[in-house]
Order: structure tokens, then sequence, then C-alpha cells
């Protein structure tokens, strides 16, 4: 049966669990002497307070579609694909070099070169997990996470190496050429007269991050793959006797779930206010995404609203601790708490809300 | 008789999940050193009242005394001091550890082991004298078959010095040797003056071996009578609660051309162990052809070798062409497309995805059919759904709601849904493993009839079950494995459980015979 109703699972669930969050973070706040309340108003108005604000919350919410995509795709064939940093990082390297050799004439061309290129690395980075995985059951949580530091490594090489422009301090490669620059939503909103988002980085990726979302709906619920995606993820027994062959969904699941990864590369490297790749461009986005993608319930439209979530946290945090005496260091724990308490700890929150609606007999049952 | 109090009475027992009533005022008495018999079809509330009694589940209502002393059962540990031991269906043995380390994991004297195994060893060995329960001590569970492994649960029991002992569907997974084994251990264990209480499913365990009987029906005490004073026929009534068909009706069959023919059939696993031993046999159109036997002796490979999950070595022939055993079209795809629809022996890992409700479950192998695609991207989600609801409503699969999750069927309709959509594929040949297992006895006999109708329409049937008045009720020919060979071949009509159960014991045909 049912232990409880839908709306339970997919709403209550996540808001008792940051809930929980606040209230520790709430003691946190008093620890240190702050006011708590002063301290969430200063973040709220960081997060959503203007309209430049809202443009980095936005920007940091698309960064977080990808990655929550990504692991949520993998999570439906019962894969945890934990290095989404890393395919985010090659994908990075790959709309980097795809851009920096071919002068596109125009951002558009740029753009479905640059995420391909992107979407590309990033499913090629976990193609020997994946292989290892389906082949020889090598556990894909050791693999991935362990090709994260690699990627880690190879990037630097690359951005202390051959990316690197002559001359250049920074370990970064060279500015992406001016035609390949894809327009902030802010440029876009200039066509109309308004000055929307100033300067915030957000961009045209976001409705990319979007369509990215309609398609993995589509994916999940309205595909063949999709449908042995998830009958694989719910009982191997069971698709083995469909005819389903574990190895090769195994292994097209774990290249969609790298390429959505990698795809986040259009944001954070093609789309800021100066294009370039620079050596930490994943940022945490790949972790994160795995507390979008439980907090989501898997599904794009939680996603959307977990990836939103987490953007102002990250954004506003960002601006409390510029704003305040407040380190930095506890804006990392807030999000730290949020991430453990709708994450990690899910099974938590939900026992006992379990419980509770079994013993008050709302949920719907039937006799078994 | 009457100046001894019951081993265990229950009274007013009630227990209810959410709105629904597991279990409704019930009261049973269980007299000191009897046999003590438990029948209900699924969901008519045994084993929740049995998780009662060992603490797994609190009543809302009602009493418990134990030897006439009330007695309050908040978890296992007091149903333990209490005298109550119990053999779970599933066996709770740590695999990789040997028979006294199981005896002795949750009830060790102190923090080091030596003096626990010690005085378990010594313990065993009186046990074993006692009530002629023989088991190598330090054998690894793992290593012993399922009938030691049940002894080795009532030695649990038994040195945690039980006296009344549940035993859960008991005969499930054991040969009819085996069973046979076991009730004689029952029988000293009373003689000893243990209490038993048995919970089946089985008419004929009921009639063989207990006192009295107790029947429960949709979470309701129906009645409770002594064995010697009721008939099978009575006791399948009282279940179900009408009167119940208990032979399978059908007429003789017009068997035709051979559809399945396998020849040498082998199979070696990793570890070098013959699953299969040159298995031949066929199966014609319009005939039904059974496969005893005791699981575990090659039949679950049988069925996956024919249904496309398995390699192996030899000859099968499908309509007189070859199918591929080990190579590329070795797949459950390849084999539906040449006419094989299989109902495979674990409905729950195999046939349905649990978590999919009844639609989804309803194109499960079938997916890649061009009926099921809306175009050559997406799958057409409507028809699947329109084709679900009318296999529901033709195979009375209840409730008939195709977006309710297959978890939330009982065992009889989930297997409805399973050969609903495996019948009206209308196959050339069906495999059929354990057709009713944990079925109720309404909907076997509909299974029963769908498989008998599919055999009249001049189908091949190949039926593997380990029940064997499934397998005699069923069969128009009946062939024996045991330790991965065919044994041999009987007509119904020609022979009877005792010469089958020969044969699944693993003695040859010209002896058997």
């Amino acid at each position: 049966m049912d232990k409880m109703p839908k709306w339970a699972d997919v709403v209550l669930v996540p808001v008792v669990s940051l809930l929980l969050a606040a209230i520790i973070s709430v003691i946190v706040f008093l620890t240190i002497g702050q006011n708590p309340w002063e301290a969430l108003k200063l973040m709220a108005f960081g997060a959503v307070g203007t309209s430049d604000f809202l443009g980095y919350t936005l920007f940091y919410a698309t960064n977080f579609i990808f990655t929550g995509l990504a692991v949520a795709v993998a999570f439906h064939a019962s894969l945890f694909n934990i290095g989404g940093e890393g395919q985010v990082l090659l994908g990075g390297l790959g709309a980097a070099v795809v851009v920096l050799l071919v002068p596109w004439p125009h951002w558009t061309l740029a753009l479905i070169a640059g995420g391909t290129a992107a979407a590309v690395f990033g499913a090629l980075w976990v193609v020997i997990p994946a292989y290892l995985q389906a082949r020889r059951g090598s556990h894909i949580v050791i693999t991935t996470i362990m090709f994260n530091f690699m990627a880690s490594g190879l990037l630097i090489y690359a951005l202390s190496g051959p990316l690197k422009p002559e001359g250049q301090m920074q370990v970064a490669s060279a500015l992406f050429p001016e035609a390949a620059h894809l327009p902030s939503l802010n440029d876009i909103a200039q066509i109309f007269g308004s000055d929307m988002f100033g300067r915030s980085p957000v961009n045209i990726s976001i409705l990319i991050a979007l369509l990215a979302c309609v398609a993995v709906w589509a994916l999940i619920w309205h595909t063949r793959l999709g449908y042995q995606i998830r009958a694989l993820g719910r009982s191997e027994s069971a698709a083995r006797y469909a005819g389903i062959s574990a190895v090769n969904i195994t292994m097209i699941t774990l290249l969609i779930s790298g390429g959505l990864a990698g795809m986040m590369a259009i944001n954070n490297t093609m789309g800021i206010n100066s294009p370039q790749l620079v050596d930490n461009a994943a940022g945490g986005a790949g972790f994160i995404g795995i507390a979008v993608a439980l907090m989501g319930r898997n599904h794009p439209i939680g996603i959307v609203i977990a990836a939103l979530l987490f953007g102002a946290l990250y954004q506003g945090g960002a601006e409390l601790s510029a704003a305040t005496s407040i380190p930095v260091q506890i804006v990392v724990v807030i999000q730290a708490l949020v991430i453990m308490f709708t994450g990690a700890l899910d099974e938590m929150v939900r026992a006992p809300i379990e419980k509770l609606f079994i013993r008050f007999g709302r949920s719907r049952t039937v006799e078994e | 008789m009457d100046d001894i109090a019951p081993a265990i009475e229950l009274v007013g027992i009630s227990k209810a999940f959410g709105p629904v009533q597991a279990n409704k005022d019930i009261s049973i008495r269980v007299m000191p050193g009897t046999i003590h018999g438990i029948i209900g079809e699924n969901g008519a509330g045994k084993s929740t009242l049995m998780s009662i009694l060992y603490g797994f589940y609190k009543a809302d209502a009602g009493e418990v005394f134990i030897n006439g002393q009330k007695t309050e059962i908040p978890d296992s540990q007091a149903a333990i001091a209490a005298g109550i031991g119990m053999v779970f269906q599933h066996f709770k043995l740590v695999q990789n550890f040997s028979v006294l380390e199981n005896v002795v994991l949750g009830a060790e004297d102190g923090a080091l082991l030596r003096p626990s195994l010690a005085k378990a060893r010594k313990q065993l060995k009186s046990l074993a004298a006692e009530y002629e329960l023989n088991v190598d001590p330090d054998a690894i569970i793992e290593d012993i078959g399922v009938g030691m492994q049940q002894r080795v649960e009532i030695l649990k029991a038994l040195y945690r010095q039980a006296d009344i002992l549940i035993l859960d569907e008991p005969t499930g997974v054991l040969t009819p040797a085996e069973a046979d084994q076991l009730f004689r251990i029952l029988g000293r264990l009373k003689e000893e003056g243990k209490t038993i209480i048995l919970i089946t499913h089985k008419l004929r365990e009921i009639m063989d071996i207990t006192d009295t009987v107790s029947v429960m029906r949709r979470g309701e005490m129906d009645s409770t009578v002594k064995t010697s004073e009721t008939n099978p026929a009575d006791l399948a009534e009282r279940m179900v609660g009408r009167k119940v068909l208990l032979r399978v009706d059908k007429v003789p069959a017009q068997p035709k051309d051979v559809v399945l023919e396998v020849k040498d059939l082998n199979i070696t696993d990793e570890k070098g162990v013959h699953r299969l031993k040159s298995v031949s046999f066929n199966v014609r159109a319009g005939e039904i052809l059974g496969i005893a036997g005791v699981s575990g002796n090659g039949q679950s490979e049988l069925l996956e070798v024919l249904g496309g999950y398995e390699k192996a070595t030899g000859h099968v022939l499908m309509n007189g062409v070859p199918l591929d055993l080990t190579g590329a079209h070795s797949d459950g795809q390849s084999r539906r497309a040449r006419g094989i629809a299989h109902v495979p022996e674990d409905r729950q890992h195999e046939g349905l995805i649990m978590d999919f409700s009844a639609w989804e479950n309803t194109a499960f192998g079938y997916h890649h059919d061009a009926k099921y695609q809306r175009n050559g991207l997406l799958m057409d989600n409507a028809a699947i759904m329109q084709d679900a609801q009318e296999k529901m409503d033709r195979f009375d699969v209840r409730p008939p709601n195709p977006m309710l999750a297959a978890k939330n069927f009982s065992g009889g309709n989930q297997q409805k849904i399973v050969v609903a959509r495996e019948i009206e594929r209308d196959p050339d040949l069906l495999l059929v493993g354990q057709p009713t297992r944990g079925v109720d006895i309404g909907a076997i006999e509909f299974i029963h009839q769908q498989i008998v109708a599919l055999r009249d329409a001049g189908k091949a049937i190949l039926l593997v079950s380990v029940e064997l008045d499934e397998i005699m009720g069923l069969s128009d020919r009946i062939a024996v494995m045991f330790d991965g060979q065919i044994m041999g071949e009987r007509l119904p009509q020609d022979t009877n459980e005792k010469e089958l159960g020969l044969l699944m014991a693993g003695v040859t045909d010209g002896e058997a015979a």
C-alpha cells in the first residue's frame, strides 16, 4: 500500500526538511551572536531583492538544473552518478576547445557547437565508469568520484599548458571571441528598453535548461528508452525477464547523465560576462545537483523548483557574507544544512511523517 | 479437559492498518500439547494474527493469555521470554555462519563467544537426540539444504526454550519426503508436550497432522473445528465462503503437431555445477506438459533458457526452427517474437515491476510492439492504458484500476495481470512457472481455467509447478525433474502421487515403476 498521499511525499516532506534546516540555522546564528531574522532578511534580499540579485539566483539555478537533471536521469536507472563535478569540468573543456579553435560567425552556431561539445565531453568522461559498472560491476559511486579528481587535474593541466594564452598569469583559458558570446537576459531585456537583470550573468542558457527539463520528462515517461531505464532501475531481475539489456541501458543512461552535466558548461563557461574556462568552473554544482535531484524527487518540475531554491541560497548567502561580518563559512554551513536535510536525511524526515499518515489512516489503501 | 489452561488464548484481538481491518475481534484457544492449524486465503489475516502474538505488531484491542496468564507482548523478546518460538516462511539465517553460530546469535551469554558456543553445542546434541533433529553443528548454512535450514530455525526456537512453536507455511520449499520428515519432528515435539501452531494454505497438511483447525476469512475467525470432524471440501468452502471446485474441469487433450522440441539441453554454471543434464522432451499443440519436481532441481533454469535469459548448450526447436541459445538472439525480446509467452515463476521479481502501475506492467516485455508506439520517438501511453483496462476487465482483476501500482494488488490479482498479459498475446507456446504460488483459491480456479482454455484453443503449454496437486490436475503428460535431469514421463491417469514423489526424490524410473 502507498504509505502516504502523493502531495505529502512531494510537498510536505521537503517543506518539513527545510524547516528543520532553518531551525538549526537559527541556532547557528544565535550561537555566533547574530540576529537570525536580520540574517534571513538579508539573505532573502540578496537572493531576489533586486533584479541584479534575481539574475544571479537564476544563473546559479541554471547550473543546478543541468546537474540535477543529470543525477535524476541516472537515479531512474538506480545509478548514483556523483561524478557531475568532473563531467561539468570536461564539458567546459569541450566547449572551450570548440569555441577557441573555430571562429564561429554567430553566437547561435557557437551555442550549438559548444553545447554539443560540452555534452559529448561530459558523456565521454563517464564512459569508463559506465563500462566498468555495466560490464564489471565496479561501483559507479567509487569510480565517478575518482574521476572527479582526475577531471580536476586534467583541467588544471590544460589551463596551465595547452589552453593557457602566452603571457597570462591566471590559470584560465583565453577569453572567448566576441562573436561567440551568448546573449545575457539583460541583452534581451535591453531590446525592449528595460535594464532587467542588470550586470548579472543569467543568459540564454536558462532556456536551454528548461528545454532540457522537457526533454528529460519526455524521455523518462514517454519513450521506450525511458520505460526501459525505469524498469531496469526498479527491478533488474524483471528487466532480465523482459529482455531489457542491463549493459546497454546502463551505458546509455550514464552517457545521457554525463552529457547533461557537461551541458552546464554553456551556462558557466560560455554564458558568463567574460566567457572563459577557469579551473573551478564547476563550483560544487555537481554535488548540489544530487540534493536538487533528491529534493525534486527526480522529476523535472521538482528539479526546477529545487534548483531555484538552491540558486537563491547560493546567491543570498554570498550577499549575506558580503554585506555583514558573518563569515562566509557560516553561509556554507547553512547551505550544507539544507543539502543535508533535504538530501541525506530525507528518510529521517519521511519515516515519521509516513507513520503519522498510517496512524491517522488518511492514506489511500487497498486490501492486500 | 476444562481445568487445563490453554497454552495460548487470544481474546477479541483486533488490528487495523489504516482503513483495512486485518484482524476483527478474533478469539482462539490452543490447548497445550496439540497441533493447531490455521488456514485462510492470502490476506485473511493469519500472518497479522501471528505477528501480534510474536510481538511484531501491537493489537488495537484484545488480550493474550499464555498458559492462563495474561501476557503483554510488546516485542519479540517478550514473546521469546513467554516461550513462543517462530519459524518464518523465509528463514532468518546468516548464510555464511555455521549452524552453531546461527543458533547462538542473539542469545549469547556474554561478551565472549566461546562459552556460549560450547554450551550450545551440548544443548544441540541433547535436542538432536530428543527430537530426531540431527544437524551438523559446524556446517555452514549456505552449504546445507532448505530442509536442514528449517531444522536450524526450529533448533533456534528450542534453544531459546520455546514451548509454543509457530510455523508459517513450513512446507513451501520442501519435497514431499522432507515434509514428511518435518511432520515426524512436529509429532515428536507434540509428544514431548510442545504446542504447535501451523499456518498453511495446504488442506492436505491440515488433514494429515493437525488436531484442531481454525479457518480465517477476511480478517475474521470463521470457525474452529476438530480436524477429525471435517474434510478438505468443507474447509475450502469455509475459507472462500462459497463452494469451490478443487479439481480442474477439463476435457481430454487433442494433441497435434510438435511445437516445442528440446534436445539434449545442458547448463553448467560458473562453479562447474551441472544445472541441466541432457534434458530432452517435446510439447505438442493442444496439450499441457507438466514438469513436476522440488524447487531447485533445474526447472527454473529450464524456463529461463526457453524464456531467453539463461544460456545453454543443446538444441531447441520452435515450430521446427532452432532457437538461439547463446548468441545475440537469446533474449526475451527474440523469444516473444517467436511466439513464446512466459508467465515467470516469480511474479514479484520477474513478471512485474512492483512499483510500476498496472497499465505500465501491461506492456512489460512487449514494450517494443508497434501498437504501443505513437511514432518513432514516443510511446503511446493512451493505447497501453486502454489495453490494460480491457485486459483487467476480461481477467476480472480487482480493483480494476490501471493506475494502481502492482504492489497494491493482492497476489492473486497480480498474477492475473501477468497471465492476462501473456495469454492475450495468443502465443504458440506458453511457459508457465508456479502459476498459483501465493494465489488465493478463487483466483487459482480462474487461472487454471484460462490455461486450459488456451490449450483447448490449440496452443502448447509447458507448466512447471512444485504443487503436485496442480501438476496432476492440469497436465496431459507429466515429466519429473530431479537434479537437472528428467527422471521419467507419466500420464496423469496412470500414476499417483507416491510414484511421482519417488521420482522427485531421485529414485530412477525403473525402481519407481
